[in-house]
């Protein structure tokens, strides 16, 4: 092939010739004056009314019919042939277990059966054809872009930008600051400091000297409530302690004959064989939950770092940094029940680290 | 080159065309908008444009549609969701979840999946079409970058691409967080840490979003505007530039016989494009519409509300966050603290390395030009094969996303083939090393092992599968040629990029049969067949005679 079909001279039919023109003829003129070229073009079905012909037909039709079914099928049971109210097994009808399945089989049907329907009428039905565009993605003749950066050159010129300089200079202060503006608008209306006001601290809990330690529910916790080897998530026995991010804390009693060598400066930290770290990953904030009593080690299951709370909960495996702050424990009598409370915050900032972290 | 001539049995108007006065309604209808708004000549350029035909160009198509099936269903949802962080008790009809304190956020999505008729399968529908419009944009984009699609003229159409990938991302992780049960709560929390790891506005950063310490009360609400509003603004704005550059600057097209760099061939828009594609859109609904009522997704009763205190092994986001899941599991343990300041490792593999893999993917087409000194406007593909140091890479791109994704899952792998975990973990880290240049060495062999076997068949021609036994009692085999031989007996065609017939048969018959019929064959009336026949016969003449004047 020689050249793009777009080369060739163009038919210049007048409105009367058009007029005289078939319909086919004209679309396929019409086509060729945008540089459309029709290059082959065929009935799939040449004959009217064969064999073959029919059965496309009707398997088409068929799956219009079978989108209809399924369509009308989808809102009777939407409308209520299928009970769609939850209920526990064993106390009240169960067929809301069909419910959502039957909708979205039914749809995936009636909207399948109309697509493949419409796919197949385009591939077995319309005429086959193959088709050439001329993509006109050239660059325009250099005397059209000439003009055209002539028009974009001229009319900067003629706005004197380049020589006023101070139009200039002062445009470009009020469209900078005015762009600011938004910037402001937005982030000045969503910004926090952080660590100001109350519990917004990112180095502080709402542990306390003297604060309770309460489990989930609020009850206080005390030396006769684990088992050797076991754990408990407890928070602060203050408002707001169990909803609070950095809260969760984990009591930890440990196994006769396991022993914990405490961090400097926090040796009164253990009491008896009880043991409290925050629960909060230094890594990236998850509760590290899942604890090993034989080993005495602790993953979190976001991203598997692991903590040896024999070696004072430092961090023996993946991507964590800094061992599990330690919450300082002691023991208050209440009505003769011992309960635990904390004997001050963690010594340091709790979760996953920061810039101003030291 | 002649075009067509129109069939002959076709009517001719019986009285001229009057477009004075027009007749029929249509007629008329047209009148009145052409001598309002004057398009039809833009109008009949639009309906003309030409689509090539090509299986690998649909991908682009799922994603538009499954945005648009995002927006159906999403809007569905709008009316019943409540993004508020207040707490309640919960008291609708899931027994379980009974008088448990959530914030109204879950108990809105409860709502939907137990008490909204239909709810749930529309829940299900707008997730599964989500993870939908994310695969499919992938694949796309390894369709466009493997058969350099992303060449001068369409860099920007890439670029645009690559930032409709990456505002899916934001959207998908803003929708899948909005229901604020235990699974995604871990995962705020874990966003949370990652901004909280930014040097030096890093707090800042993190309690700008979250107006507080986290969790605050006012994130879901946030996110919810993000998600509902101004990320699907922009998603839609990009998708439109998207399609506004492909319809200016006209699809690629496979090398092949007929297949110019100044033309597009295929099929017309209007009327067979546009069926086709009409009824595509309606197949993917179909299959999203089938998948969300039957595969459960993200039952967000049996994770529970949100609790800092409690998570449950096995969480993974879904999959497109993966492999930024796993590049944190990878990262080793390496914080830098300086003058009473710390750059938390969550830093590197969360913040860097997805800036980085995104910058590079930007920069590549331009990377490509520079280095390969091409300069020259692209409206043809280029077969993988062809171009092996690019298919290389982009196999080493893929090795190195898969194993972030797959250690994005290593808790789960190590499960289910009872492996330590540890194990895994560092099974990861060296494969993220190692995987990347032996896929680059692999799939460059395998180009050029392509490359040699085009050339072959084209020498030697195509292998039949017939043993001949030579007078000195040689066996070879009989080869078909695809074309004019020299004395040797070795072909004369050149590559010219588009694909070499490898399979006996395919030469001759460039149509596929016209035997129809599913199980059998569809028998026609003696008469209509030799009716038939002699149609064949006089359409295979007029072809030759087109060759002799061409």
């Amino acid at each position: 092939m020689s050249g793009t079909p777009a080369d060739k001279p163009k038919k210049e039919l007048s409105a009367d010739e058009v007029a005289k023109l078939s319909t086919e003829e004209a679309m396929i003129v019409g086509a060729e004056v945008d540089d459309v070229f029709i290059v082959h073009r065929r009935e799939r079905f040449p004959i009217a009314g064969t064999r073959a012909e029919k059965r496309a037909e009707r398997t088409v039709a068929a799956m219009f019919l079978i989108a209809f079914l399924a369509a009308v099928g989808f809102i009777v049971v939407f409308c209520g042939a299928v009970p769609f109210e939850w209920h526990l097994p064993g106390q009240g009808s169960q067929g809301f277990r069909y419910f959502t399945p039957l909708l979205g089989a039914l749809l995936g049907i009636a909207l399948g059966a109309i697509g493949i329907g419409t796919v197949l009428w385009a591939k077995w039905l319309l005429p086959e054809e193959e088709v050439v565009q001329d993509r006109h993605d050239r660059p325009k003749d250099p005397a059209q872009q000439m003009l055209t950066a002539a028009t974009l050159v001229q009319g900067f010129h003629d706005t004197g930008i380049a020589r006023r300089s101070m139009l200039k200079a002062t445009l470009g202060l009020a469209g900078v600051s005015l762009g600011v503006v938004p910037l402001v608008a937005l982030v000045g209306a969503m910004i926090k400091k952080p660590n100001r006001g109350p519990n917004q601290s990112l180095f502080h809990t709402m542990w306390g000297s003297g604060v309770a330690v309460v489990d989930g529910e609020g009850r206080r916790i005390g030396p006769a409530d684990l088992l050797p080897g076991g754990l408990m998530t407890v928070f602060p026995g203050v408002p707001g302690g169990i909803a609070a991010g950095d809260s969760p804390t984990l009591l930890i009693r440990l196994r006769p004959g396991q022993s914990v060598k405490a961090r400097q400066n926090q040796g009164g930290f253990q009491w008896g064989d009880y043991v409290a770290y925050s629960k909060i990953c230094t890594h990236a904030g998850c509760p590290a939950s899942l604890y090993e009593q034989q080993t005495g080690r602790l993953l979190c299951p976001c991203h598997q770092s692991q903590f040896d709370v024999l070696q004072d909960a430092k961090p023996v495996f993946g991507p964590a940094t800094r061992s599990l702050p330690k919450l300082p424990l002691g023991v208050e009598v209440v009505d003769g029940t011992q309960y635990f409370v904390a004997k001050g915050d963690f010594p340091e900032a709790v979760g996953p680290a920061f810039w101003e972290r030291p | 080159m002649t075009t067509v001539t129109p069939n002959s049995d076709q009517p001719t108007v019986a009285s001229p065309r009057r477009f004075d006065k027009p007749r029929t309604p249509q007629g008329k209808a047209g009148k009145w908008a052409e001598e309002r708004f004057g398009m039809s000549g833009s109008i009949r350029n639009q309906l003309n444009k030409v689509f090539p035909d090509h299986w690998s160009f649909m991908m682009g198509e799922i994603a538009l549609y499954s945005f648009i099936i995002l927006i159906l269903t999403g809007t569905f949802l709008t009316f019943f969701f409540d993004a508020s962080m207040a707490e309640v008790r919960y008291n609708g009809s899931y027994i379980p979840l009974d008088g448990v304190h959530m914030s109204r956020a879950y108990a809105s999505t409860l709502h939907i999946s137990f008490d909204v008729r239909g709810g749930l399968v529309m829940r299900q529908i707008h997730h599964w079409a989500a993870l939908l419009f994310m695969a499919s944009m992938t694949v796309h984009m390894f369709r466009v970058f493997f058969t350099g699609a992303f060449r001068k003229p369409r860099e920007l159409n890439w670029l645009i691409g690559l930032g409709l990938i990456t505002l899916g991302l934001v959207e998908g992780f803003a929708g899948y967080s909005l229901p604020d049960d235990l699974l995604s709560g871990t995962g705020l929390r874990i966003a949370e840490a990652i901004m909280q790891s930014i040097p030096v506005i890093g707090s800042w950063v993190a309690f700008l979003v979250f107006g507080g310490k986290f969790p605050g009360t006012e994130i879901i609400g946030r996110l919810y505007i993000v998600h509902v509003l101004l990320v699907p603004g922009i998603l839609a704005g990009l998708i439109g530039a998207h399609m506004a550059l492909l319809i200016k600057q006209k699809h690629t097209d496979f090398p092949g016989p007929g297949r110019t760099e100044q033309t597009v061939s295929g099929e017309r828009m209007y009327p067979t494009y546009g069926l086709k594609a009409g009824g595509f859109f309606f197949i993917v609904f179909g299959m999203c519409a089938a998948l969300g009522g039957l595969a459960q997704i993200n039952p967000v009763w049996l994770f529970g509300p949100y609790n800092p205190a409690q998570v449950s092994s096995g969480s993974q986001p879904d999959w497109y966050i993966g492999f930024l899941d796993g590049s944190t599991r990878l990262f080793p343990s390496w914080e830098i603290r300086l003058w009473h300041h710390t750059i938390p490792p969550l830093f590197w593999p969360t913040v860097v390395l997805p800036g980085i893999l995104f910058t590079l993917a930007g920069a590549y087409p331009f990377l490509e030009a520079k280095l390969t000194k091409d300069r020259e406007r692209h409206n043809l593909l280029q077969r993988p094969r062809d171009v092996p140091v690019r298919t290389g890479l982009g196999a080493m791109a893929i090795a190195f996303y898969t194993v972030l994704l797959l250690s994005g899952g290593n808790d789960l792998i190590a499960k289910a083939f009872d492996i330590s975990l540890n194990a895994m973990t560092w099974a990861g880290r060296i494969a993220l090393l190692v995987a990347p240049p032996i896929a680059y060495a692999v799939a460059y062999k395998i180009c050029l092992g392509l490359q040699r076997h085009d050339r072959e068949v084209l020498e030697h021609g195509i292998e039949t599968g017939i043993i001949k036994l030579l007078p000195n009692g040689e066996f070879i085999e009989v080869h078909q040629p695809l074309g004019p031989v020299d004395d040797h007996g070795h072909g004369q065609l050149q590559y010219a990029g588009s694909a070499v017939p490898k399979k006996m048969n395919r030469l001759g018959a460039p149509h596929h049969s016209k035997i129809r019929g599913f199980l059998w064959p569809v028998r026609e009336k003696a008469e209509i067949e030799a009716e038939l026949r002699a149609l064949e016969a006089q359409q295979a003449e007029r072809e030759q005679q087109k060759e002799l004047t061409d």
